[in-house]
């Protein structure tokens, strides 16, 4: 484990504050430039979390708010390893991920899509990653639903992923999408990020290795956080 | 030898319905066991006991009622729970750090119980103003965003601070420090966070 700074956030794969095909944007985007900080102690650090904070069912959508039966929906695993820009794991992780049901329906006091709620589906889990930084969970295929943009514009099935490293600078939400969506290209969520490799990497490929015969499918989904240079003597803030 | 091999996975807006992942109470889901909160400061947790509250605006003066506010302190000593802070100060058993707020889905506003941190170390030693690490998430939020808070009541320390230095105009300077006063004996510093206009608050790149 190095003490280094992380490299600088490469905005030119993350999408703009501003990208005004996503309306929401143009009154919550920052005008004015970044200021650019050193890290000190206060961003190298950050909440860690263990196996304590969780629950055993946690990585298990299709069992943690049933109720008499099992959710409506295609059942799939999730997994994948969370790496840092080094290709090296990050253990000990903490993910949480939460998701509309197979209608594309949230259960969320604020959505009122007429799809219809599952009421043995509550569509959110967590998990932490192992020695290897490896995480896995089990869920039903989220819909696809409309939202309010555009007039007809839908969002791509997607599950949407929270993720903390062992810094507050490498804190990242971030949605997984799934293998040959056709709404990929019409979103313009998905569509703000600016590089064509950077949103490849948020589509889950389906891994049929992993996939549970006569069970579920399976999709692979990696994740990388921010990276800690090398420990020359100049990247370690003083007072380490 | 370590090398950048990989690039760190794109951002994507937390949406309207981040409360289901992150703070399912609020969602209408019961809720879990150890679910990160707004109350950082358990029975016994050493230092002043403070309130910290706010309201997200946008561009307009609207007030963002589907925004969620994490922070990230240093204990009354100064201290990191963390195992990278290498002080040699104690960690407070009772104290994280970690806290975890969502707007009011009315009001907009949202708080935290905690304490005030103390004095960290920064860059080459110098001391910084005590502050708290804050970021924010929303709909239409593409990239969470960094800010610091720092304490009206903490003049010389702010003026002394490396990080404010930074910011060259002076009206910038003022929407990272949440200005403090006293509601039912209870300390309460209010920090509005402003995503875009006149009193746009100073984010960080870290
Ligand atoms: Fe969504």
């Amino acid at each position: 484990m190095s003490n280094g700074v992380f490299y600088e956030r490469d905005r030119g794969i993350h999408p703009p504050a501003y990208f005004p095909d996503y309306k929401t944007t143009v009154l919550r985007s920052p005008r004015r430039a970044l200021l650019s900080l050193q890290q000190s102690l206060s961003e190298l650090t950050g909440p860690v979390f263990g196996n304590g904070d969780l629950d055993p069912l946690d990585n298990d959508l299709l069992l943690n708010y049933r109720v008499d039966n099992d959710p409506i929906g295609e059942r799939i695993v999730v997994h994948g390893r969370v790496l840092d820009e080094n290709g090296r794991p990050v253990p000990g992780a903490l993910l949480e991920f939460w998701q509309a049901n197979a209608g594309g329906r949230y259960r969320h006091v604020k959505d009122h899509y007429v799809a219809a709620l599952d009421p043995n589906f509550g569509g959110c889990g967590r998990a932490l990653t192992d020695a290897n930084g490896w995480y896995h969970f089990r869920t039903i295929r989220p819909g696809p639903y409309p939202w309010r943009n555009r007039i007809n514009d839908w969002r791509p099935a997607h599950i949407h992923f929270s993720v903390f490293g062992r810094s507050f600078v490498s804190r990242l939400i971030t949605q997984m999408y799934f293998e040959g969506d056709p709404l990929l290209p019409l979103c313009p969520i998905y569509q703000a990020i600016p590089d064509a490799g950077a949103r490849a990497r948020l589509v889950a490929p389906l891994d049929l290795e992993a996939a549970i015969p006569l069970d579920s499918l399976a999709y692979r989904f990696d994740i990388v956080l921010r990276g800690r240079k090398q420990t020359y003597f100049e990247n370690r803030p003083e007072g380490f | 030898m370590t090398t950048k091999v990989l690039q760190e996975s794109a951002s994507q807006t937390a949406g309207p319905y981040l409360h289901i992942g992150m703070m399912p109470a609020a969602a209408g889901l019961e809720r879990r066991r150890n679910q990160p909160g707004n109350v950082l400061a358990r029975a016994g947790a050493l230092g002043e006991r403070i309130r910290i509250e706010g309201v997200v605006y946008d561009g307009e003066g609207c007030v963002v009622r589907d925004a969620m506010i994490e922070i990230w302190q240093a204990n009354a000593e100064g201290k990191y729970d963390h195992p990278d802070d290498p002080q040699q100060k104690a960690v407070d058993p009772n104290f994280n750090g970690f806290g975890r707020a969502v707007s009011d889905f009315g009001t907009g506003l949202w708080w935290f119980d905690t304490i005030k941190p103390g004095v960290v170390p920064g860059r080459h030693k110098r001391p910084m103003a005590p502050h708290v690490n804050v970021l924010v998430f929303a709909r239409g939020v593409n990239v969470g965003l960094q800010t610091r808070l720092y304490f009206s009541d903490e003049a010389a320390a702010n003026a002394a601070d490396p990080v404010i230095n930074l910011i060259e105009l002076a009206p910038r300077r003022e929407t990272l420090v949440a200005q403090r006063s006293e509601r039912d004996g209870q300390v309460v510093y209010r920090f509005d966070i402003h995503l875009q206009g006149d009193r746009e608050t100073v984010f960080f790149d870290i």
